[in-house]
């Protein structure tokens, strides 16, 4: 379990953390979600030891941490960069941690063979980071930090310099992992798709301020404020009220509580239609429909539709 | 294709009009009478001390130079600390100072009624050795700090998180990654001290066969009309920089897997 209390980080003028309070639930998964510049990673880095918090405390498992070196805190840190031992092959890589805490050989040889091949490494045990993918090397860069055994996981943006392939790919794979390790996991990501993906609890984060702490579903039907409500998923505005496009309906008449509006543009997402409306006083909206419901109003740009919300949001 | 060939041309001419053309020619008057005369005038008493000094100097320079290099070098990218551009650019003064001012500098501060005089410093060895030290400073520092830049922190913020401590940080990630630019500065770092002559000369006071390293015997011997005894000694002080060269190319691996 991971507790950070009241933690203030500043450099210079700038304050990255402005008084955050996380608590991170033993064998839970948690995403750290916000727009750069939010404050998640220098907060990743605390718990980490990397960053010296200016005030606060960091406790692991009911420890104080605070002022205990990453060195000895025990946990397993994945960087977006990888931060690969670049003269090291992918073998001496993922022993290192073990090789530090002088493990006897043989528990070592076992170890990494089984980390590399949770991994799908193993093949290429004796290759130079260079000579790998960024997927390969990031998946290198995670089975060094379970070598060795560490009390939570903290990945800084893991799959943010990958393709979107390969992001989904190792996201799937992150999530099985930790179902079958439980080890406590945070996970910082501007993605919000990733963050509601892979995650049990997020975090959203802005402005060196924690938004909201919920779980994915929560997060998305109930948002606390207009921030998180626009950054967990796409939201049109209309007036003060806020609208998911999947909440917009579209009709050929006007039924009173209905307002008129122009199609500009159908964007085919396969399953799914983006249909971007103007209203007559130039406001734009989007709504999302499937493919038949398109095809059954026969849908074209230029014409006029009749927009009625069948759900929205008013924060006061 | 014309292009390609008129830049090597130019290159390769530029090269043998103003390093090779002037080196062979010292090696060739070297054994003009064969070998044995260049040996016998490389061999006397006053040219084997000559040597034994300039050994003396590097090898107490080089060593020097090398460990305040990485240290300095540490110091000006991973901390920060008040005075670092002041620090970061008075190590590169040597390059910029005649090494004359720099023996004079010496002779001021260590000489008769200096600040710091009668010591033995002045025409002795010592003064030698910190004149050598002087003007080859800057050479690995200068080496290590892009480098080091270039590395950057993650791979040593990774090994903390593993439970390296500062010291196996550095044997096991910092070191192999500067390690060859290490090696480059010192091959600069002797070429250096094996060649100063300016801030030698003028702390040496010339005693021979005291305090006259290899580089003050070439032009000793040279005053001396011996030009065999100098082209010789020139050419002994060549070999060692080449073989230090030689080295380094033959312990670097083909290869660097980065």
């Amino acid at each position: 379990m991971i507790e950070a209390g009241k933690i203030v980080k500043r450099f210079g003028d700038f304050t990255a953390l402005d008084d955050v309070t996380v608590e991170v639930e033993a064998g839970s998964l948690t995403a750290l979600l916000g727009p750069s510049g939010s404050g998640k990673s220098t907060l990743l880095r605390v718990i980490a030891g990397l960053e010296r918090p200016d005030a606060g405390v960091v406790r692991l498992d009911g420890v104080d941490v605070t002022s205990v070196p990453p060195q000895q805190r025990g946990v397993g840190f994945v960087f977006q960069h990888y931060a690969a031992f670049k003269h090291m092959t992918v073998w001496d890589n993922v022993a290192f941690g073990l090789r530090i805490r002088r493990r006897p050989r043989a528990e070592i040889k076992a170890r990494v063979a089984e980390l590399l091949d949770l991994v799908q490494l193993a093949r290429l045990a004796k290759r130079y980071p260079a000579q790998l993918s960024g997927g390969q090397r990031q998946r290198m860069g995670l089975a060094r930090a379970l070598a060795v055994d560490p009390k939570v996981l903290l990945l800084d943006e893991p799959f943010g310099a990958l393709d979107a392939r390969v992001r989904k790919e190792l996201r799937v794979w992150l999530r099985r992992l930790h179902d079958e390790t439980h080890t406590t996991t945070v996970i910082v990501t501007h993605d919000q798709e990733e963050a509601m993906d892979v995650a049990d609890q997020v975090v959203v984060m802005n402005g060196g301020r924690i938004e909201q702490t919920a779980p994915p579903r929560e997060l998305y039907d109930h948002p606390a404020n207009e921030f998180v409500m626009s950054f967990v998923g796409p939201v049109n505005q209309l007036g003060d009220a806020f609208i998911r496009p999947h909440d917009v309906e579209l009709l050929l008449e006007p039924n009173g509580s209905t307002q008129e509006a122009m199609v500009q543009r159908l964007v085919h997402l396969g399953f799914e239609v983006r249909v971007e409306l103007v209203r007559d006083d130039g406001e734009v909206l989007s709504a999302q429909l499937t493919r038949e419901q398109v095809e059954a109003l026969e849908l074209q740009p230029g014409q006029i539709v009749y927009v009625r919300p069948t759900r929205q949001t008013v924060f006061t | 294709m014309i292009g390609r060939y008129a830049v090597r041309f130019a290159a390769l001419g530029y090269l043998t009009a103003l390093l090779a053309l002037p080196v062979g020619y010292v090696f060739w008057r070297t054994f003009r009478h064969g070998f044995w005369p260049a040996w016998h005038a490389v061999t006397t008493p006053e040219a084997l001390h000559a040597l034994k000094v300039t050994l003396i100097l590097a090898g107490i320079a080089v060593p020097a130079n090398t460990i305040f290099g990485v240290l300095a070098g540490l110091a000006i990218v991973r901390y920060r600390f008040p005075g670092a551009g002041v620090f970061n650019a008075v190590v590169d003064l040597p390059l910029a100072l005649s090494p004359v001012v720099v023996g004079l500098a010496l002779l001021l501060l260590y000489g008769r009624g200096g600040w710091l005089g009668g010591h033995h410093v002045v025409f002795a060895l010592p003064g030698m050795v910190l004149a050598t030290m002087f003007v080859s400073l800057p050479f690995v520092v200068r080496e290590v700090v892009p480098v080091l830049r270039e590395v950057g922190t993650e791979q040593e913020q990774a090994a903390a998180t593993l439970g390296a401590n500062a010291w196996q940080t550095f044997r096991r990630v910092t070191w192999p990654a500067i390690r060859w630019a290490i090696a480059y500065g010192v091959v600069l770092t002797t070429a250096r001290a094996l060649g100063e002559f300016g801030a030698v000369s003028v702390v040496s006071g010339r005693l021979e066969g005291q305090t006259e390293s290899l580089t003050l015997y070439v032009q000793d011997r040279y005053q001396a009309f011996d030009d065999v005894g100098a082209y010789a000694a020139a050419v002994v002080l060549a070999l060692i920089a080449v073989t230090t060269l030689i080295l380094m190319t033959a312990l670097k691996p083909k290869e660097e897997t980065r």
